[in-house]
């Protein structure tokens, strides 16, 4: 979907692209804020996000998160570069170019147009493969090509390590800067809105982790426009670039996927455990056979036979990563509706739980209306479980994404992601000798993503789960 | 307990019609047998007769649901849904896009599958519960809380990571075993010692997390204060009281998994050429044979459906509140 | 008392919060434990008298920590033990019995197995003498053929049963100390009695030392030799069971003495106008079984019920657990369908109505439930959850009415006007009961269902909710239906009595009537596991 709004951004003409997935990630992360502002009403959840942020482990995975969800958000707003006029052509028509640009290749500066011809080492000033090479002197020689950007600003080979050094400490200082910045006006505000009664968070950690991820940006970025800071992969591309990239791949394949099975696993759920009798015998038949069809096999059949589908309509879509995007969005629908049957079945029974409970029954004494009771003493009382199930869903649904890439049903290969990189990579280990660069970039990232998913969900867990409250206590 | 597992078989049914259809739905109603030859055939510039063959060869010349045009029975029967979809309950699934017999197919490749997977599940659980169980005896101490932050590490780690790296520095550095490859019979161990070792160690961060909990929670019920309570030794508590009261959650996220074991691991086979149903269901995949991935849908959920009707039994077995009816 | 007779000893024992030491959950107990001898340790919730029990045994949760003292069994100082030595003396010299045998049990383990292990533990008897002993047991604490239910499963037995299986299990080593947290207060009161019997034959036939935890100042009264009253943590008062209810130091312990209540004083009987009249109710829940899960037979929970309620007046339901005075409760409220039988409310037939036809009534019936936790959802402000019923009820009231209806109703209930706006979790289990009866009272009904709403409470505060009903219903002249299984408080509240048993009332007339002269034997049997005043201590 494009907008045809041109405009200027930074003396581009721009055209502003939106794509599907830029919708619903926008969407979603506002519904979810919304939703928990909503939250912060209730004193006893108040209390539990207190519980979860008063560890500075709380407060450091957290940062992390918000860090990658930036990124991914800011990686969401799409434009294209106008071309430059070429002669012959009318001054008021504008072409666009077919690439689409997102604001975080703005924010990486030239690093993702940086494209070499084939691998390259980390930091490496020549290619890994040796090639033909014509010498000025008109004589052929087999050697390693001198990259066209990787270190090229150096006038002499011999000053890289100097170079190096220095731009780290100035891409170093230059993130550390803006974070102290931020860290300090955050710091002004607290002081300013600071209740005493309510004990202090461990904002230390959380400011420490910004100011680490800070530096880090800063030092990538930086160094990563004159270097090839993580090397290139086969084609040449970048890969600290792809791996940046695939953070929106992976952000949005955890969120997306959730935004469609939450809707369906929550009405059904609550449908089937509040009426029960046959709406409840139907909703259990529906999940009984989704569940009985092997989960990536009901996924490979469907994204099968959507790209068959996409194969045999080719122009709905006018540039290649709309056609990816399309796909991308099966793919979180087809995930979606293959994995809502867990939670339908955990809420089903809880309501089933919740309708025998004394307030309920007080509620039907008072004849208040279905609608009334789901809503304001049943969904409320399921909110645990849905905060639980959707944050430890997250990190499952960025590890498969890398397994169905595997297998040839995930991400669209022209979309950077993790999987795709990490497929590459098994091969790539395998030369003599070995190119490890690929698999590390994006095995980190990935990695510490999942990671500081699963410790914050485990907090949350903790804070939320009535069991773990009990033992507590 | 006879008349239960009948009933459950019969329950199983209109499971299996469910799916049956859905798979139906996916494969004949959203993409028509045309679509399906011009994805086979592969570019768009293939001719309409080349279409037309490829259909009638495949046998999906006919009408989905009601043919017109014979008399009788085979007005039923010889449409796509009766050859295609009905006969799947015979386990009669046709031949392949290739040409091939699936069922032959199917039967020669469980054994590979069955190899790798059978030791990776049972040597799997095993050394997830007994390091559940050394975790737990230590219990709120310092090595308590390292080993949880390790499994949270190891689950954090994609599956494929373990595969490559795995591959990368024992297969390929060290030179202990092959990197792949499939061999009958005994001497074949040398091929599967690294697959199901990845496998085993791959499945300990979240395996033996789980068990954790559910260990943590069975030895904070009342039972167990009352084993304690009669002198019992903290070992004691844990194997005598907490391991059988842990069974059960156990069982229901384990006995449902066996007989699906047939179908055999998708990603393993393929990285360390098995020639396994998954290695088979992946090549079918990537060449878009629809006939193949069909039956297995099929199969798999013949299957599932078996694990859950042995769950409930097992159940019987492992909890005495529990009777059938 | 010699000191050869002492068999447990505790000294000066503080147990505090391992987090935040400063915070004392017991501090400086110090009591003994004699032979032959009941020692009653009594408090309510919270008090801190179940830790005691599991500090003698040095089986306290995680979180909690022992600061100081002593505990000296025969000499032997328990804190000096290592956890090894320590396996010995549990089940062994020091037992333990739980409040709920159900879930004490290991639900696994035939009851057999559970005995058995106790003794494969501390004795060296051979496989064939320990199962004899086991049958001993079973006989001694009174299991009817103690041979055939040595092989059943706890679930297979009653809650009574149950309990004497963990006493045998604990008497299994011929310990010297027995410890009994709450053993009856899962329990009914008949089968109360026969534990509390028991525990007290056992005392004196094995010469046991015996600690027994309660909130109950009737069990206290029943089977204590002495008795120490336990407050935040520290025993106030303690000494010698006879002289301690005569002449009580403490002013709590006055207050929980005077608990229980007196069974002499009765109500006066009210005018008879009808309100509330149930006809022959029956309310029959299907049993599906076999192969098509064909409705098998019928539990039927309640059948053929007949009585009626008067204006301004209290009918006491009185039964044991799974009697079916809940599910009668239900069935008036409309919330559980009707097998046969007719419910008219002034004059007006209720069970034929649909949903919509019972909303005008529903402003008429209300409903006060057992447990004050569970009975308002965790997540509405205190005024939203009293305004809910006149809301979807309809009650022609402005916003702003509204508001002013709350606070005149938590005025009423003895809360304050602030409280609309704070969580029912913020409130104790009494302050959230009276807020019940104001979320009840804000569509002004002319009957409330009061379905045990006192059991959930501490003693203490038992007699102040009870208070505020009885002051309620002479203001408004609202009707009470009153569930309960406690017929000691029944003089206090009732009018007229119906003893439901089995789903039928066999008994009914004027509280005082039934009480004093009770003409059927199940009534006789409630009435002589009461323990009140009048049951005397031995």
């Amino acid at each position: 979907m494009d907008f045809s709004i041109g405009s200027d951004l930074f003396g581009y003409h721009v055209l502003w692209t939106i794509l599907w997935t830029d919708i619903l990630i926008f969407f979603l992360v506002g519904a979810i804020t919304l939703f928990l502002i909503s939250l912060r009403k209730n004193p006893e959840n108040r209390q539990r996000w207190r519980q979860v942020f008063s560890t500075r482990l709380g407060m450091s995975t957290f940062v992390i998160i918000m860090a990658y969800i930036a990124i991914a958000l800011v990686d969401s707003i799409h434009f294209r570069k106008a071309l430059p006029a070429v002669e012959g052509q009318g001054s008021e028509q504008i072409f666009y170019s077919n690439t689409v640009n997102s604001l975080l290749d703005l924010a990486l500066g030239e690093m993702g147009e940086q494209h070499e011809r084939t691998y390259s080492a980390p930091f490496a000033l020549k290619s890994w493969n040796k090639e033909n090479l014509l010498l000025p002197g008109g004589e052929r020689v087999r050697d390693y090509p001198v990259l066209k950007y990787g270190g090229q600003h150096l006038k002499n080979d011999e000053d890289k390590q100097r170079d190096i050094a220095l731009n780290s400490l100035l891409g170093l200082g230059k993130g550390l800067a803006l974070a102290l910045l931020l860290i300090s006006l955050h710091a002004r505000w607290l002081k300013k809105r600071s209740k005493s009664s309510e004990p202090d968070l461990p904002w230390r950690a959380g400011w420490i982790t910004f100011a680490i991820i800070m530096a880090l940006l800063g030092w990538l970025i930086t160094l990563g426009n004159l270097y090839h800071v993580l090397g290139t992969d086969q084609a040449g591309n970048d890969t600290l670039y792809e791996s940046l990239k695939g953070i929106r791949t992976g952000v949005l394949i955890g969120t997306l996927a959730t935004l469609i099975t939450m809707p369906i696993a929550i009405s059904l759920g609550i449908a089937a455990g509040y009426f029960k009798g046959w709406i409840d015998d139907v909703v259990q038949y529906i999940y009984t056979t989704l569940i009985s069809i092997p989960g990536l096999l009901l996924i490979a059949a469907s994204v099968l036979l959507f790209q068959v589908w996409i194969n045999n309509n080719p122009d709905f879509f006018e540039v290649g990563l709309e056609k990816a995007d399309a796909k991308f969005l099966a793919l979180c629908f087809i995930l979606g509706i293959t994995s809502w049957t867990s939670l339908c079945r955990l809420l089903r029974a809880e309501t089933l739980k919740i309708s025998q409970l004394d307030y309920v029954q007080a509620a039907h004494a008072f004849g208040v209306s279905h609608f009334q009771i789901i809503r304001r003493h049943i969904l409320p009382n399921l909110s645990h479980i849905i905060i639980i199930s959707f944050v430890l869903d997250f990190s499952a649904l960025v590890l498969a994404e890398a397994v169905l890439s595997y297998i040839g049903v995930g991400v669209d290969p022209a979309m950077a992601s993790w999987g795709n990189m990490i497929n590459m990579a098994s091969t790539e280990l395998s030369r003599e000798p070995s190119i490890w660069w690929n698999l590390s970039g994006a095995f980190f990232l990935m990695f510490v993503l999942v990671l500081s998913v699963n410790l914050f969900s485990d907090l949350v867990n903790d804070a939320f789960d009535p069991k773990t409250q009990l033992e507590a206590a | 307990m006879f008349a239960y597992i009948i009933r459950r078989l019969c329950y199983a049914i209109p499971i299996l019609i469910g799916v049956n259809l859905l798979t139906f739905i996916l494969f004949f109603i959203v993409n028509t047998p045309e679509d399906m030859a011009r994805a086979h055939l592969g570019d768009k510039y293939v001719t309409e007769q080349a279409i037309q063959e490829w259909i009638a060869d495949k046998g999906y010349d006919q009408p989905l649901f009601y043919n017109p045009q014979v008399s009788g029975l085979e007005q039923l029967t010889s449409t796509i849904f009766f050859e295609k979809s009905i006969k799947l309950f015979a386990f009669d699934f046709g031949n392949s896009d290739e040409g091939r017999n699936i069922r032959s197919d199917v039967v020669d490749r469980m054994g590979p599958s069955l190899a790798l997977a059978l030791p990776t599940f049972i040597i799997g659980i095993w050394v997830n519960i007994s390091v559940a169980l050394m975790v737990l005896m230590f219990r709120g101490s310092r090595l308590d809380r390292f080993a949880v932050a390790v499994f949270v590490t190891m689950m954090s780690v994609s599956y494929l990571f373990y595969i490559v790296v795995g591959q990368f520095f024992i297969a390929k550095v060290s030179r202990l075993v092959p990197v792949s490859g499939y061999n009958e019979g005994i001497d074949g161990w040398r091929f599967l010692v690294l697959p199901i070792a990845i496998g085993v160690i791959a499945g300990i961060g979240a395996g033996a997390r789980w068990y954790r909990t559910l260990f943590i929670e069975a030895s904070g019920q009342d039972f167990a204060r009352t084993a304690r309570a009669k002198g019992v030794s903290e070992a004691g508590v844990l194997f005598r009281h907490v391991l059988p009261n842990a069974m059960l959650p156990i069982l229901t996220g384990v006995v449902v998994v066996i007989p699906s074991l047939f179908m055999g691991s998708l990603i393993m086979e393929s990285f360390f050429s098995i020639p396994g149903l998954g290695s088979y269901l992946l090549d079918a995949i990537q060449a878009q044979d629809f006939a193949i991935v069909r039956a297995m849908v099929f199969l798999g959920s013949v299957l599932y459906i078996i694990g859950l009707i042995l769950t409930d039994i097992s159940y019987t077995w492992a909890d005495p509140r529990v009777r059938l009816n | 008392m010699s000191k050869e007779s002492v068999a447990l000893s505790v000294d000066q024992l503080s147990v505090s919060l391992r987090h935040s030491p400063y915070t004392p959950i017991l501090n400086e107990v110090s009591f003994e434990l004699r032979k032959g001898e009941i020692y009653a340790l009594v408090g309510e919730s919270g008090s801190g008298k179940s830790v005691a029990a599991l500090s003698i045994l040095r089986l306290l949760p995680d979180a909690l920590k022992i600061t100081q003292g002593r505990i000296t069994l025969s000499d032997t100082n328990i804190f000096g033990l290592t956890e090894h030595d320590m396996c010995s003396i549990r089940g062994k010299k020091i037992a333990m019995i739980f409040q709920d045998a159900m879930t004490a049990l290991n639900p696994v383990h035939t009851v057999g197995q559970q005995i058995e292990e106790t003794l494969k533990l501390h004795t060296a008897l051979n496989r064939d003498e320990i199962r004899d002993r086991c049958i001993e047991l079973l006989g001694e604490v009174g299991i009817p053929e103690p041979e055939k239910r040595i092989d059943w499963y706890p679930h297979q037995m009653s809650g009574g049963q149950q309990q004497r299986v963990m006493i045998a299990m604990a008497l299994a080593c011929e310990p010297d100390v027995l410890l009994a947290d709450e053993p009856t207060t899962a329990l009914d009161v008949t089968i109360q009695k026969q534990i509390l019997e028991l525990v007290q034959t056992l005392t004196r036939s094995h010469q046991l030392a015996v600690l027994m935890i309660t909130h109950d100042m009737g069990v206290v009264r029943q089977t204590a030799d002495r008795v120490g009253v336990m407050y935040q943590g520290e025993i106030i008062e303690q000494g010698n069971c006879a002289d301690f209810f005569a002449n009580p130091r403490e002013d709590y312990s006055r207050r929980l003495i005077n608990s229980l209540p007196a069974m002499d004083s009765y109500r006066a009987d009210t005018e008879e106008v009808p309100l509330l009249k149930v006809e022959d109710l029956a309310v029959h829940f299907p049993v599906r079984k076999g192969l098509f899960q064909r409705i098998h037979s019928y539990t039927r929970a309640v059948n053929g019920v007949s009585f009626t309620i008067g204006k301004g007046e209290t009918l006491a339901l009185v039964g044991e657990s799974g009697c079916g005075k809940t599910t009668t409760g239900r069935a008036i409220l409309n919330l559980e369908s009707v097998t046969s039988g007719n419910i008219w409310y002034n004059n007006q037939p209720l069970n034929t109505l649909s949903r919509k036809e019972m909303m005008p009534l529903r402003r008429k019936i209300q409903v006060i439930f057992q447990n004050p936790f569970s009975s308002m959802n965790p997540r509405m402000t205190v005024g939203n959850i009293i305004e809910e019923g006149m809301v979807s009820l309809g009650l022609p009231l402005s916003a702003s009415e509204r508001q002013e209806r709350i606070e005149a109703l938590l005025t009423r209930v003895k809360l304050e006007p602030e409280h609309r706006l704070r969580y029912p979790h913020e409130f104790s289990g009494g302050q959230r009961q009276r807020i019940a009866i104001a979320r009840a009272l804000a569509v002004e009904p002319d009957l409330i269902i009061c379905d045990e709403p006192t059991s959930a409470l501490d003693v203490s505060i038992r007699a102040e909710v009870l208070d505020l009903l009885l002051e309620l219903q002479s203001e408004l002249q609202v009707s009470y239906l009153f569930i309960t299984h406690d017929l000691s408080i029944i003089p206090h509240i009732a009018h007229r009595v119906a003893v439901m048993k089995d789903g039928q009332i066999v008994e009914q007339g004027k509280a005082e009537q039934v009480l004093k002269q009770p003409g059927h034997e199940y009534t006789r049997q409630l009435l002589a596991a009461v323990p009140t005043h009048h049951t005397k201590a031995s």
